[in-house]
C-alpha cells in the first residue's frame, strides 16, 4: 500500500507495484512531426538524410566523410530492385578510404554495407564502425527500427556525441 | 621609445629645413635659408648669374648634408634594431613561459614611430632629388622611399656609398613591406610566417639584418605553420568544441575546421577522469587513459585518435576539408570587426565563423590561495588529464587526502578514492558546508541517504564544515574549521566550482552575464554576428526553462552540436534538453534533466530497488559503456514493451529510497526530474519537461516511468 509523507517543502510518496498498475491519466501533448525545433532521427521529414544524426557518429564527419555520404546517399535514393546495387563503386571508394585509417575504422571481415543493404536499416553506417572511437558500435546489437516514426524514443539521439 | 622621440626631434628641424628648401626650389629665388650667413646671399645675388651657381651649390650641399644625416641615422637605427632583435631572440630562448605579449607590445609601439620618422624625413627628399637623379625607381608602385638612397649616390659620389648600402636594402624592405604595411590595419601588422613568430611586427627592418634573422630562426623552435584564415574557428578544444566540429563537418561538406586549444591534449571527455578511470585495474591507466566500460568494452577518453585530425598546415589544401587541432596555443585577443583573433605567439588567424568554447577554470578557496606555497603545492584543482595523473600519483604516496566540496566532482572523487582505501591505508575525508552530499541538488532526505552511502564507500564525511584557514605544520596540512574542528591531512583536492573563462569578453566586446557568469548568448547560442558560444562558458536562454548556464557533459555535447548547426545556417534554438548523470559507487546512480535545485519544492515517488536497479546493471543491459549513450541505444529496448521480468514486491523498509522519480517544481510546473536508480527512461522525462504543463497529480505522471519494471 502506498503512503505519502511531507518533509518541509518536499513530498515523498512510496508506491507499490499494484498502485502503478492502472494506466496513467497524465496528459502529454501530442508530438508535432513537423516541429522545426525538434531533433530528428536519421531521416528528416522531407526524406533527406540527417547527416548530423548522432546515430551516425563520426561517419559523415571523419576523413572518409565525403565517401561515406556519397555511398549512403546513393543507397538511400536507390530505386533498384536490389537496393543499392548500383552503388557498389561508391561503397568500394568508401572502403578504400576506410582502409587507410584502420585506427578509426577497424576492419570487419564482412562487407558491412551490402549485408545491411537488405535490411535497409538506419544502423547501416553504425555497423561499419565497430571499435574504440565510436559509441554506436554498440548499437549493432540493438538494431533499431526506422526512426521516422513519431515516438518519444526516437527523438533523443544526442548522447552518442559523448564518445565520439 | 625615448630614443625614437629624440631622433624624431632631431629630424624635425631638418624636415623643416628641407621643406623650406622645397618650397623655394621652384622659384629658384635667393636662399632665405637661415643656415647661410645673411650677408652672403645678398652680396651674391646682385653679382652672380640668375639662379647663380653659388646658390645651386649651396643648395646641393644642403641637400647632400641632409641626406647624409638621414643615411647615417637610418644606418644606426637599423643596426640598433638588429641588436635589439637579437636581444629579443636571446631573451625568448631563455624564457620559460609565454606571456610576452606585454613586452612585445611596447616595442610594437616604438616601431611605428620609427617608421614614420624615416618616412617623413624621406618624403620631402624626392622633390629636390628628382632633378639630379635619373635613377629608375626601385619599384613602380612604391612610395618615393627608394629615391632617398639613390639621391645620395648621385649627389655625393663616394662617402655615403657604404652607408647607402644598408639604407637601400632597407628601402627595398620598406618598399616590399610598405604596401603590406599600408594594407594592414594600423593596429598590428600580421606576422604570417610560422617560423618567425617572435619577430617584432614591424617588418620593415627584417630583410636587412637577414643573416641575423636566419640564425635567430634556427634557434627558435619552429612551431606549426598556422593557416592565416579558416572558415570555421573553434576556440577551445573540449567536448563542446569537438561536438561542434563534428556537426559542422556533417552539414557542410568539405568544411575546414580549426580548433585552437590551450591544452596539450586532443579533445577528450572529462567524466571518466573522476569516475571510470579510477576503477580501472590497469596499472598503466594514467598513460593509456583507457577505461573499461561496464559492458566490458574498452575505450579511450579521447573522442577520436590522432589519425582523425589533419594537421593545421594541411588544412588549407585539404581537398575534402577536415578538422585540425592547434594545441598549446591560447587566443588572447579577438577583433570582432576584423573577424580575426590573435594568439599568444602573435599569430593572427582570420575566420569566417567562430565558436567560443573555452570552458572554465576550477575555483579555489580564498584561504588556500592565500595560504602560501607549502599549502598550494599540496592542493589539487581537478579538471584536466594532468590533474588526474598527478592525483593518482599522490593517492599512492600519501596517507590522507581531503576533498573540499560536496557536489558532483567532490563526491565522485571521494567515492573513487574511497575505493582505494580497501587496497591501501589511505584515509579519504570529504568536507563541505552543506548537511549532506549533493546538498544543493538533492532534497534533504535524499541527500542524507546519499551521504550514508558515501560513508559506506570508505569516506570520512565532515559535513557543515566551513574552512577558516589552512596551514602547513608538523609535516601535515592543518585545516581549521570555523566551528573549531581541526582536520589534519596530507593533500587537499578543492572541488568548489568552476569559474567560466570569459577572457575574450573585453577584446571582443561581448557581454558577460552577472548572475550566472559566462558569455551571454541568445537562444540560438549566438553572442554576436559570426560568434557563437557553447558548453560551460555559455549563459544561454533556454526557451522552456529560462536563462541558465549548465556545466554538464551532455550539455556541452548538445550545445556544441547546436552551435555547429547554427554556424552552418540552421538557426535553431536550444530546445533538446540535455541531461546529466552521476554514480556514487556501484549502488547509487541517477540521471537527471532540467533544473535540479534542492531549493525548489519536490515530489518524490519511490519503489524498492532490486539487484537489477543499479548503474552497473543499467549499462550492462543496454550494452553501452557511458550513461548518456545508453539513452540513444535505447531505441530498440522500449521501456514500456520489455517488461518481461516482474520484480517481486518484497516488503520494503520505508525509508529505503531504492529507486524512484523525483520531480522538481517551479510554480507547479515540472522543471526538473531525477531518475533515481531508474534508467533508460530519459525520453519520457524530457517530454514532460518539454510540455511544461501543470499536472495535478504527479503520481499519475510517475506512472509513466514504470519504476517497478526494469
Amino acid at each position: 500500500m502506498s503512503y505519502c509523507r511531507q518533509e518541509g517543502k518536499d513530498r515523498i510518496i512510496f508506491v507499490t507495484k499494484e498502485d502503478h498498475e492502472t494506466p496513467s491519466n497524465a496528459e502529454l501533448i501530442a508530438e508535432d512531426p513537423d516541429d522545426p525545433y525538434e531533433e530528428h532521427g536519421l531521416i528528416l521529414p522531407n526524406g533527406d538524410i540527417n547527416w548530423n544524426c548522432p546515430c551516425l557518429g563520426g561517419m559523415a564527419s571523419g576523413p572518409c566523410g565525403s565517401q561515406f555520404k556519397e555511398a549512403f546517399s546513393c543507397f538511400h535514393y536507390s530505386k533498384e530492385e536490389v537496393k543499392g546495387s548500383e552503388c557498389i563503386e561508391n561503397f568500394r571508394d568508401m572502403q578504400e578510404c576506410m582502409q587507410r585509417y584502420p585506427e578509426l575504422y577497424p576492419q570487419e571481415e564482412d562487407n558491412e554495407s551490402s549485408s545491411q543493404a537488405e535490411s535497409s536499416s538506419p544502423s547501416v553506417p553504425a555497423n561499419t564502425t565497430k571499435g574504440s572511437g565510436l559509441p554506436e558500435t554498440d548499437s549493432t546489437s540493438t538494431t533499431s527500427t526506422p526512426k521516422s516514426d513519431v515516438s518519444i524514443d526516437s527523438t533523443s539521439p544526442t548522447e552518442n556525441e559523448t564518445a565520439s | 621609445m625615448l630614443k625614437c622621440r629624440s631622433v624624431w626631434n632631431k629630424l624635425a628641424p631638418l624636415t623643416k629645413v628641407s621643406s623650406n628648401v622645397c618650397r623655394h626650389n621652384g622659384r629658384r629665388t635667393g636662399l632665405t635659408n637661415f643656415r647661410i650667413p645673411p650677408c652672403a646671399p645678398a652680396a651674391h645675388m646682385s653679382t652672380g648669374p640668375r639662379g647663380g651657381g653659388r646658390e645651386n651649390q649651396l643648395y646641393a650641399a644642403l641637400v647632400g648634408a641632409v641626406t647624409i644625416t638621414v643615411g647615417i641615422l637610418s644606418y644606426r637605427h637599423l643596426k640598433e634594431d638588429a641588436r635589439r632583435y637579437q636581444d629579443r631572440i636571446d631573451e625568448i630562448e631563455s624564457r620559460t613561459s609565454k606571456g610576452i605579449v606585454k613586452q612585445e607590445s611596447a616595442p610594437i609601439q616604438s616601431e611605428p614611430p620609427d617608421v614614420e620618422a624615416i618616412e617623413t624625413e624621406v618624403v620631402p627628399e624626392p622633390e629636390p632629388s628628382a632633378e639630379p637623379t635619373a635613377e629608375p625607381q626601385l619599384e613602380p608602385p612604391a612610395e618615393p622611399e627608394p629615391e632617398t638612397p639613390s639621391a645620395p649616390s648621385d649627389a655625393e659620389a663616394t662617402p655615403p656609398s657604404d652607408t647607402t648600402e644598408t639604407p637601400s636594402a632597407a628601402a627595398e624592405a620598406v618598399v616590399e613591406s610598405a604596401p603590406e604595411e599600408v594594407a594592414e590595419a594600423p593596429a598590428a601588422p600580421a606576422v604570417e610566417e610560422g617560423d618567425l613568430t617572435k619577430l617584432p611586427p614591424s617588418d620593415l627592418i627584417e630583410p636587412s639584418p637577414a643573416p641575423i634573422v636566419d640564425s635567430g630562426a634556427d634557434t627558435v623552435p619552429a612551431p606549426h605553420k598556422v593557416p592565416s584564415h579558416t572558415p570555421y574557428l573553434l576556440i577551445g578544444g573540449g567536448t563542446a568544441s569537438f561536438a561542434a566540429a563534428r556537426s559542422i563537418r556533417a552539414r557542410d561538406p568539405g568544411a575546414k575546421v580549426l580548433i585552437v586549444t590551450e591544452e596539450t591534449d586532443l579533445p577528450y571527455m572529462r567524466p571518466p577522469l573522476s569516475k571510470e578511470l579510477w576503477f580501472s585495474d590497469d596499472p598503466s591507466v594514467t598513460e593509456t587513459l583507457r577505461f573499461k566500460q561496464w559492458n566490458g568494452k574498452e575505450r579511450s577518453i579521447y573522442f577520436q585518435p590522432a589519425s582523425f585530425y589533419i594537421s593545421p598546415e594541411d588544412l588549407d589544401s585539404a581537398e575534402n576539408g577536415g578538422v585540425a587541432v592547434l594545441t598549446d596555443k591560447k587566443v588572447v585577443h579577438m577583433d570582432v570587426r576584423g573577424n580575426k583573433v590573435k594568439l599568444d605567439d602573435d599569430t593572427e588567424i582570420s575566420y569566417g565563423k567562430c565558436l567560443i568554447a573555452t570552458g572554465g577554470v576550477p575555483r579555489n578557496l580564498q584561504v588556500i590561495d592565500r595560504a602560501g606555497e607549502e599549502v598550494t603545492s599540496r592542493t589539487t584543482l581537478f579538471r584536466k588529464i594532468d590533474d588526474f595523473r598527478s592525483l593518482d600519483k599522490v593517492s599512492r604516496n600519501v596517507k590522507s587526502i581531503t576533498i573540499i566540496g560536496g557536489g558532483f566532482m567532490g563526491s565522485e572523487l571521494a567515492c573513487a578514492l574511497g575505493r582505494r582505501t580497501n587496497e591501501s591505508d589511505l584515509e579519504v575525508i570529504q568536507m563541505f558546508p552543506e548537511k549532506g552530499n549533493m546538498g544543493k541538488v538533492l532534497p534533504e532526505y535524499l541527500s542524507n541517504w546519499t551521504t550514508e552511502k558515501v560513508k559506506k564507500e570508505g569516506v570520512k564525511v565532515v559535513s557543515e564544515a566551513l574552512v577558516k584557514s589552512v596551514t602547513f605544520k608538523d609535516d601535515k596540512l592543518q585545516i581549521q574549521l570555523k566551528d573549531g574542528r581541526l582536520v589534519k591531512t596530507d593533500h587537499i583536492v578543492a572541488a568548489v566550482g568552476l569559474e567560466p573563462n570569459v577572457d575574450l569578453a573585453k577584446s571582443a566586446g561581448m557581454e558577460v552575464d552577472s548572475d550566472f557568469g559566462g558569455y551571454r548568448v541568445n537562444a540560438e547560442l549566438q553572442a554576436r554576428s559570426n560568434i557563437w558560444v557553447a558548453g560551460d562558458a555559455a549563459c544561454f536562454y533556454d526557451i522552456r526553462l529560462g536563462r541558465r548556464r549548465v556545466e554538464h557533459h551532455d550539455h556541452a555535447v548538445v550545445s556544441g552540436r547546436l552551435a555547429g548547426e547554427n554556424m552552418t545556417g540552421a538557426n535553431k534554438p536550444y530546445w533538446h534538453q540535455s541531461m546529466f548523470w552521476s554514480d556514487l559507487g556501484p549502488d547509487v546512480g541517477y540521471e537527471a534533466i532540467g533544473i535540479v535545485d534542492s531549493s525548489l519544492p519536490t515530489v518524490g515517488v519511490f519503489a524498492k530497488a532490486t539487484s537489477k536497479d543499479t548503474p552497473k546493471a543499467a549499462t550492462e543491459k543496454s550494452g553501452t559503456g557511458i550513461r548518456s549513450e545508453s539513452e540513444t541505444e535505447d531505441t530498440a529496448t522500449s521501456p514500456v514493451a520489455s517488461s518481461s521480468s516482474s520484480t517481486p514486491t518484497v516488503e520494503q523498509h520505508k525509508d529505503d529510497y531504492g529507486k524512484g522519480v523525483i520531480f522538481y517544481l517551479r510554480d507547479k510546473v515540472v522543471v526538473g526530474i531525477i531518475l533515481w536508480n531508474v534508467f533508460n527512461r530519459m525520453p519520457i522525462a524530457r517530454k514532460i519537461i518539454k510540455d511544461g504543463e501543470e499536472h495535478a497529480d504527479l503520481n499519475e505522471v510517475a506512472k509513466l516511468f514504470n519504476i517497478h519494471e526494469d
